[in-house]
Protein backbone atom coordinates (compact mmCIF):
# COMPACT_ATOMS: atom_id res chain seq x y z
CA UNK A 1 0.00 0.00 0.00
CA UNK A 2 1.57 3.52 -0.64
CA UNK A 3 -0.12 6.65 0.80
CA UNK A 4 0.22 9.99 -0.49
CA UNK A 5 -2.00 12.85 -0.83
CA UNK A 6 -3.05 14.64 -4.54
CA UNK A 7 -4.82 18.16 -4.62
CA UNK A 8 -5.13 17.71 -0.56
CA UNK A 9 -7.20 13.81 -0.59
CA UNK A 10 -5.46 10.91 0.75
CA UNK A 11 -5.01 7.70 -1.09
CA UNK A 12 -4.18 4.75 0.04
CA UNK A 13 -3.23 2.58 -3.26
CA UNK A 14 -2.38 -0.82 -3.71
CA UNK A 15 -0.18 -0.75 -6.74
CA UNK A 16 2.74 -1.12 -7.84
CA UNK A 17 5.21 0.58 -6.04
CA UNK A 18 7.31 1.34 -9.00
CA UNK A 19 4.55 2.62 -11.33
CA UNK A 20 5.32 5.81 -12.25
CA UNK A 21 2.84 8.88 -10.84
CA UNK A 22 2.03 9.68 -14.38
CA UNK A 23 0.51 6.36 -14.68
CA UNK A 24 -1.51 6.77 -11.10
CA UNK A 25 -2.74 10.21 -11.44
CA UNK A 26 -4.01 9.55 -15.15
CA UNK A 27 -5.15 5.67 -15.46
CA UNK A 28 -6.10 5.39 -11.35
CA UNK A 29 -7.25 9.04 -10.29
CA UNK A 30 -8.57 9.83 -13.70
CA UNK A 31 -6.84 13.29 -13.22
CA UNK A 32 -5.77 13.22 -17.09
CA UNK A 33 -4.74 17.06 -17.03
CA UNK A 34 -1.05 16.19 -16.74
CA UNK A 35 0.07 14.75 -20.00
CA UNK A 36 2.52 11.94 -20.86
CA UNK A 37 5.03 13.63 -23.81
CA UNK A 38 7.67 11.01 -24.04
CA UNK A 39 8.28 9.24 -21.07
CA UNK A 40 11.69 9.93 -20.33
CA UNK A 41 11.65 13.27 -18.45
CA UNK A 42 12.99 14.81 -21.68
CA UNK A 43 9.73 16.74 -22.63
CA UNK A 44 8.40 18.20 -19.44
CA UNK A 45 4.66 17.37 -20.20
CA UNK A 46 4.19 15.63 -17.03
CA UNK A 47 5.18 18.01 -14.63
CA UNK A 48 3.47 18.13 -11.01
CA UNK A 49 4.04 19.36 -8.17
CA UNK A 50 5.49 17.36 -5.49
CA UNK A 51 6.05 18.91 -1.92
CA UNK A 52 5.54 22.18 -3.21
CA UNK A 53 8.66 21.50 -6.11
CA UNK A 54 8.08 20.49 -9.53
CA UNK A 55 9.07 16.64 -10.63
CA UNK A 56 8.52 15.05 -14.03
CA UNK A 57 6.00 12.79 -13.12
CA UNK A 58 6.94 10.06 -15.56
CA UNK A 59 10.14 9.48 -13.87
CA UNK A 60 8.49 9.08 -10.33
CA UNK A 61 8.11 5.67 -8.62
CA UNK A 62 4.85 5.85 -6.65
CA UNK A 63 6.90 4.04 -3.92
CA UNK A 64 9.29 6.95 -3.99
CA UNK A 65 6.65 9.69 -2.31
CA UNK A 66 5.07 7.80 0.34
CA UNK A 67 3.49 10.53 2.79
CA UNK A 68 4.38 13.19 0.10
CA UNK A 69 1.77 16.32 -1.30
CA UNK A 70 1.17 16.15 -4.67
CA UNK A 71 -0.51 19.05 -6.75
CA UNK A 72 -1.66 18.73 -10.65
CA UNK A 73 -2.85 21.54 -12.68
CA UNK A 74 -5.92 20.09 -11.31
CA UNK A 75 -5.09 21.85 -7.80
CA UNK A 76 -3.10 24.54 -8.20
CA UNK A 77 -3.85 27.29 -6.64
CA UNK A 78 -2.59 30.92 -5.36
CA UNK A 79 -1.34 33.96 -6.63
CA UNK A 80 1.69 33.08 -9.34
CA UNK A 81 -0.56 29.88 -11.31
CA UNK A 82 -3.35 32.56 -11.28
CA UNK A 83 -1.28 35.75 -12.93
CA UNK A 84 0.47 32.99 -15.10
CA UNK A 85 -3.07 31.42 -16.24
CA UNK A 86 -3.70 35.22 -16.98
CA UNK A 87 -1.39 35.90 -18.79
CA UNK A 88 -1.57 33.06 -20.86
CA UNK A 89 -4.67 34.02 -21.26
CA UNK A 90 -4.36 36.97 -22.53
CA UNK A 91 -1.86 36.21 -25.54
CA UNK A 92 -3.29 33.42 -26.10
CA UNK A 93 -0.20 31.49 -25.35
CA UNK A 94 -1.36 27.75 -26.02
CA UNK A 95 -1.90 26.39 -29.49
CA UNK A 96 -2.61 22.58 -29.62
CA UNK A 97 -1.82 22.76 -25.68
CA UNK A 98 -0.75 19.68 -24.89
CA UNK A 99 2.67 20.47 -23.30
CA UNK A 100 1.07 23.87 -21.03
CA UNK A 101 -0.22 22.16 -18.00
CA UNK A 102 3.63 21.24 -17.61
CA UNK A 103 4.50 24.68 -18.78
CA UNK A 104 2.15 26.34 -16.38
CA UNK A 105 3.35 23.75 -13.31
CA UNK A 106 6.84 25.07 -14.07
CA UNK A 107 6.54 28.80 -15.05
CA UNK A 108 4.58 29.09 -11.72
CA UNK A 109 7.76 27.36 -9.87
CA UNK A 110 9.47 29.76 -11.15
CA UNK A 111 7.78 32.76 -10.07
CA UNK A 112 7.45 31.40 -6.47
CA UNK A 113 11.31 31.26 -6.42
CA UNK A 114 11.87 34.34 -7.92
CA UNK A 115 9.32 37.06 -8.32
CA UNK A 116 10.99 39.16 -10.90
CA UNK A 117 12.59 36.75 -13.01
CA UNK A 118 14.99 37.50 -16.33
CA UNK A 119 14.81 36.31 -19.80
CA UNK A 120 18.05 33.79 -18.46
CA UNK A 121 16.14 32.51 -15.68
CA UNK A 122 13.24 31.81 -17.89
CA UNK A 123 15.23 29.93 -20.14
CA UNK A 124 17.02 27.95 -17.56
CA UNK A 125 14.08 27.22 -15.45
CA UNK A 126 11.69 26.23 -18.59
CA UNK A 127 14.75 24.36 -20.61
CA UNK A 128 12.73 21.11 -19.74
CA UNK A 129 10.01 21.58 -21.03
CA UNK A 130 9.14 21.08 -24.62
CA UNK A 131 6.70 22.99 -26.69
CA UNK A 132 6.12 21.08 -29.72
CA UNK A 133 4.07 23.87 -31.35
CA UNK A 134 7.33 26.22 -30.27
CA UNK A 135 5.75 28.36 -28.56
CA UNK A 136 8.34 29.29 -26.30
CA UNK A 137 8.27 33.77 -27.30
CA UNK A 138 4.87 34.10 -25.91
CA UNK A 139 5.38 31.73 -22.89
CA UNK A 140 8.41 33.70 -22.14
CA UNK A 141 6.48 37.12 -23.26
CA UNK A 142 3.94 35.76 -20.46
CA UNK A 143 6.16 35.09 -17.61
CA UNK A 144 7.05 38.38 -17.63
CA UNK A 145 3.61 39.90 -17.62
CA UNK A 146 2.69 37.46 -14.90
CA UNK A 147 5.63 38.57 -12.95
CA UNK A 148 4.06 42.26 -13.55
CA UNK A 149 0.81 41.34 -12.49
CA UNK A 150 2.44 40.18 -9.30
CA UNK A 151 4.27 43.39 -8.53
CA UNK A 152 1.16 45.05 -8.13
CA UNK B 1 4.34 12.64 -30.08
CA UNK B 2 6.42 11.32 -33.17
CA UNK B 3 8.62 14.89 -32.34
CA UNK B 4 8.87 13.75 -29.31
CA UNK B 5 9.53 9.79 -29.50
CA UNK B 6 12.45 11.17 -31.80
CA UNK B 7 13.52 13.14 -29.37
CA UNK B 8 13.68 10.37 -26.88
CA UNK B 9 15.72 7.89 -29.10
CA UNK B 10 18.11 10.61 -30.12
CA UNK B 11 18.74 11.79 -26.32
CA UNK B 12 18.28 7.85 -25.76
CA UNK B 13 21.28 6.64 -28.25
CA UNK B 14 23.54 10.06 -27.34
CA UNK B 15 23.05 9.43 -23.85
CA UNK B 16 23.47 6.17 -23.25
CA UNK B 17 26.08 3.97 -25.23
CA UNK B 18 27.48 0.82 -23.64
CA UNK B 19 30.36 0.67 -25.90
CA UNK B 20 31.49 4.12 -25.31
CA UNK B 21 33.67 3.03 -22.69
CA UNK B 22 36.30 0.31 -22.04
CA UNK B 23 34.07 -1.33 -19.18
CA UNK B 24 37.29 -3.58 -18.45
CA UNK B 25 38.82 -1.10 -16.93
CA UNK B 26 39.96 -2.97 -13.68
CA UNK B 27 41.73 -0.87 -10.49
CA UNK B 28 44.66 -3.11 -8.75
CA UNK B 29 44.83 -3.52 -4.58
CA UNK B 30 47.42 -1.48 -2.75
CA UNK B 31 49.47 -4.91 -2.37
CA UNK B 32 50.43 -4.49 -6.41
CA UNK B 33 51.93 -1.56 -5.32
CA UNK B 34 54.70 -2.96 -2.85
CA UNK B 35 56.95 -3.27 -4.92
CA UNK B 36 57.97 0.28 -5.02
CA UNK B 37 60.25 0.66 -2.54
CA UNK B 38 60.21 4.88 -2.46
CA UNK B 39 57.02 5.80 -0.55
CA UNK B 40 56.50 9.20 -2.31
CA UNK B 41 56.47 7.12 -5.84
CA UNK B 42 54.25 4.16 -4.46
CA UNK B 43 51.97 6.98 -3.15
CA UNK B 44 51.99 8.69 -6.71
CA UNK B 45 51.58 5.36 -8.16
CA UNK B 46 48.73 4.64 -5.86
CA UNK B 47 46.81 8.05 -7.03
CA UNK B 48 47.61 6.99 -10.47
CA UNK B 49 46.03 3.87 -10.02
CA UNK B 50 43.02 5.95 -7.83
CA UNK B 51 42.86 7.90 -11.30
CA UNK B 52 41.36 5.21 -12.96
CA UNK B 53 38.22 6.29 -10.86
CA UNK B 54 38.52 9.97 -10.47
CA UNK B 55 38.39 10.22 -14.05
CA UNK B 56 35.78 7.89 -14.90
CA UNK B 57 32.54 9.24 -16.70
CA UNK B 58 30.85 8.62 -13.51
CA UNK B 59 32.90 10.73 -11.55
CA UNK B 60 33.25 13.54 -14.55
CA UNK B 61 29.86 14.05 -15.15
CA UNK B 62 29.29 15.69 -11.84
CA UNK B 63 32.75 17.55 -11.30
CA UNK B 64 32.56 19.58 -14.68
CA UNK B 65 34.39 22.88 -14.50
CA UNK B 66 31.74 24.39 -16.64
CA UNK B 67 28.82 25.69 -15.84
CA UNK B 68 26.81 22.58 -15.99
CA UNK B 69 26.97 18.54 -15.88
CA UNK B 70 27.61 16.49 -18.87
CA UNK B 71 25.97 13.12 -19.00
CA UNK B 72 26.20 8.90 -20.15
CA UNK B 73 29.45 6.84 -20.92
CA UNK B 74 30.67 9.50 -23.99
CA UNK B 75 30.23 12.76 -21.62
CA UNK B 76 27.46 14.47 -23.68
CA UNK B 77 26.16 17.71 -23.18
CA UNK B 78 22.86 16.90 -20.33
CA UNK B 79 19.62 16.96 -21.62
CA UNK B 80 17.45 18.72 -20.85
CA UNK B 81 19.82 22.06 -20.65
CA UNK B 82 20.54 22.54 -17.27
CA UNK B 83 22.78 25.08 -15.45
CA UNK B 84 24.72 24.89 -12.15
CA UNK B 85 22.91 27.29 -10.06
CA UNK B 86 23.71 29.05 -7.13
CA UNK B 87 24.02 26.00 -5.22
CA UNK B 88 25.13 23.54 -7.06
CA UNK B 89 21.68 21.83 -8.00
CA UNK B 90 20.54 23.42 -10.94
CA UNK B 91 18.30 26.90 -11.95
CA UNK B 92 15.08 27.73 -9.87
CA UNK B 93 12.31 26.13 -11.06
CA UNK B 94 14.41 23.25 -12.50
CA UNK B 95 16.82 21.79 -9.74
CA UNK B 96 18.37 18.62 -10.22
CA UNK B 97 15.79 16.91 -8.28
CA UNK B 98 12.79 17.82 -10.83
CA UNK B 99 14.07 14.26 -12.62
CA UNK B 100 16.78 12.97 -10.32
CA UNK B 101 14.80 10.99 -7.36
CA UNK B 102 16.45 9.37 -4.49
CA UNK B 103 17.22 5.82 -6.49
CA UNK B 104 18.11 4.87 -10.25
CA UNK B 105 14.81 4.74 -12.25
CA UNK B 106 14.61 2.37 -14.74
CA UNK B 107 11.90 3.60 -17.73
CA UNK B 108 9.33 1.96 -17.92
CA UNK B 109 8.76 3.51 -21.47
CA UNK B 110 12.55 2.83 -23.32
CA UNK B 111 15.80 0.96 -22.26
CA UNK B 112 17.59 3.00 -19.33
CA UNK B 113 17.29 4.63 -16.60
CA UNK B 114 17.56 8.25 -15.33
CA UNK B 115 20.02 8.03 -12.37
CA UNK B 116 19.24 8.73 -8.57
CA UNK B 117 20.39 8.90 -5.41
CA UNK B 118 19.75 11.21 -1.93
CA UNK B 119 21.47 13.79 -1.80
CA UNK B 120 21.84 14.08 -5.98
CA UNK B 121 24.02 17.27 -6.92
CA UNK B 122 26.94 18.70 -8.63
CA UNK B 123 30.67 18.91 -6.90
CA UNK B 124 30.78 22.49 -6.19
CA UNK B 125 33.71 24.21 -9.07
CA UNK B 126 36.16 24.52 -6.73
CA UNK B 127 35.67 20.40 -7.05
CA UNK B 128 35.90 20.15 -10.63
CA UNK B 129 38.50 18.15 -12.21
CA UNK B 130 37.29 17.56 -16.44
CA UNK B 131 40.47 18.14 -17.92
CA UNK B 132 42.93 18.78 -15.19
CA UNK B 133 45.37 16.19 -15.07
CA UNK B 134 46.35 13.41 -12.67
CA UNK B 135 48.75 15.99 -10.55
CA UNK B 136 46.37 19.04 -10.86
CA UNK B 137 43.34 16.69 -9.43
CA UNK B 138 45.57 15.20 -6.92
CA UNK B 139 46.55 18.86 -5.73
CA UNK B 140 43.05 20.21 -5.81
CA UNK B 141 41.74 17.29 -4.03
CA UNK B 142 44.12 17.20 -1.02
CA UNK B 143 43.55 21.37 -0.45
CA UNK B 144 41.02 22.32 2.06
CA UNK B 145 40.47 25.10 0.38
CA UNK B 146 39.01 23.21 -2.55
CA UNK B 147 37.94 20.31 -1.57
CA UNK B 148 35.05 21.68 0.71
CA UNK B 149 37.39 21.88 3.90
CA UNK B 150 38.33 17.93 3.94
CA UNK B 151 41.26 16.74 5.83
CA UNK B 152 42.95 13.59 4.21
CA UNK B 153 41.15 11.81 7.32
CA UNK B 154 37.88 12.88 5.61
CA UNK B 155 38.47 12.26 2.13
CA UNK B 156 39.27 8.52 2.82
CA UNK B 157 36.01 8.73 4.19
CA UNK B 158 34.31 10.83 1.33
CA UNK B 159 35.67 8.02 -0.90
CA UNK B 160 35.50 5.05 1.01
CA UNK B 161 31.62 5.61 2.11
CA UNK B 162 30.05 7.97 0.68
CA UNK B 163 26.52 7.10 -0.88
CA UNK B 164 27.23 9.74 -3.68
CA UNK B 165 30.37 8.22 -4.42
CA UNK B 166 29.02 5.04 -4.32
CA UNK B 167 26.78 5.60 -6.92
CA UNK B 168 29.44 5.36 -8.81
CA UNK B 169 29.76 2.11 -8.38
CA UNK B 170 25.40 1.25 -8.92
CA UNK B 171 24.82 3.57 -11.75
CA UNK B 172 22.07 2.29 -13.19
CA UNK B 173 21.17 0.62 -16.12
CA UNK B 174 22.66 1.93 -19.68
CA UNK B 175 25.84 3.58 -17.43
CA UNK B 176 29.39 1.74 -17.24
CA UNK B 177 30.27 1.52 -13.67
CA UNK B 178 33.23 3.10 -12.37
CA UNK B 179 36.44 0.45 -12.44
CA UNK B 180 36.50 -1.85 -9.65
CA UNK B 181 34.51 -1.19 -6.19
CA UNK B 182 34.45 1.13 -3.29
CA UNK B 183 35.81 -0.42 -1.25
CA UNK B 184 38.97 -1.32 -3.49
CA UNK B 185 39.15 2.71 -4.32
CA UNK B 186 38.92 3.16 -0.15
CA UNK B 187 41.28 0.85 0.47
CA UNK B 188 43.67 2.14 -2.25
CA UNK B 189 43.24 6.14 -0.71
CA UNK B 190 43.90 4.93 2.36
CA UNK B 191 47.49 3.29 1.26
CA UNK B 192 47.41 6.83 -0.58
CA UNK B 193 47.38 8.94 2.77
CA UNK B 194 49.32 5.85 4.64
CA UNK B 195 52.33 6.57 1.85
CA UNK B 196 52.57 10.20 2.28
CA UNK B 197 49.76 11.26 -0.23
CA UNK B 198 51.97 12.57 -2.91
CA UNK B 199 51.11 13.12 -6.22
CA UNK B 200 51.83 12.30 -9.22
CA UNK B 201 54.02 14.73 -11.55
Amino acid sequence: MTSFRVNGRDHDLDLDPDMPLLWVLRDELRLTGTKFGCGIAQCGACTVMVDGMPRRSCVTPIGQIEGSEVTTIEGMDGSEVKAVQAAWTAIDVPQCGWCQSGQILSATALLQQVPSPSDDDIDNAMAGNICRCATYVRIRQAIHDAARTLEG
Amino acid sequence: MTFLKLAATVWLCGALPLWAQDSAVTISPPAAFDGIADDAERSAALFTEMGKVLTSPRCLNCHPVTGGPTQGDDMQPHNPPVVRGDADFGAPGMTCNTCHGPKNVELTTAQGSIPGHEPWSLAPVSMGWVGLSLGEICSQIKDPERNGGKTLEELYEHNAHDGLVGWGWDPGEGRTPAPGTQELFGQLTRAWIDTGAACPA
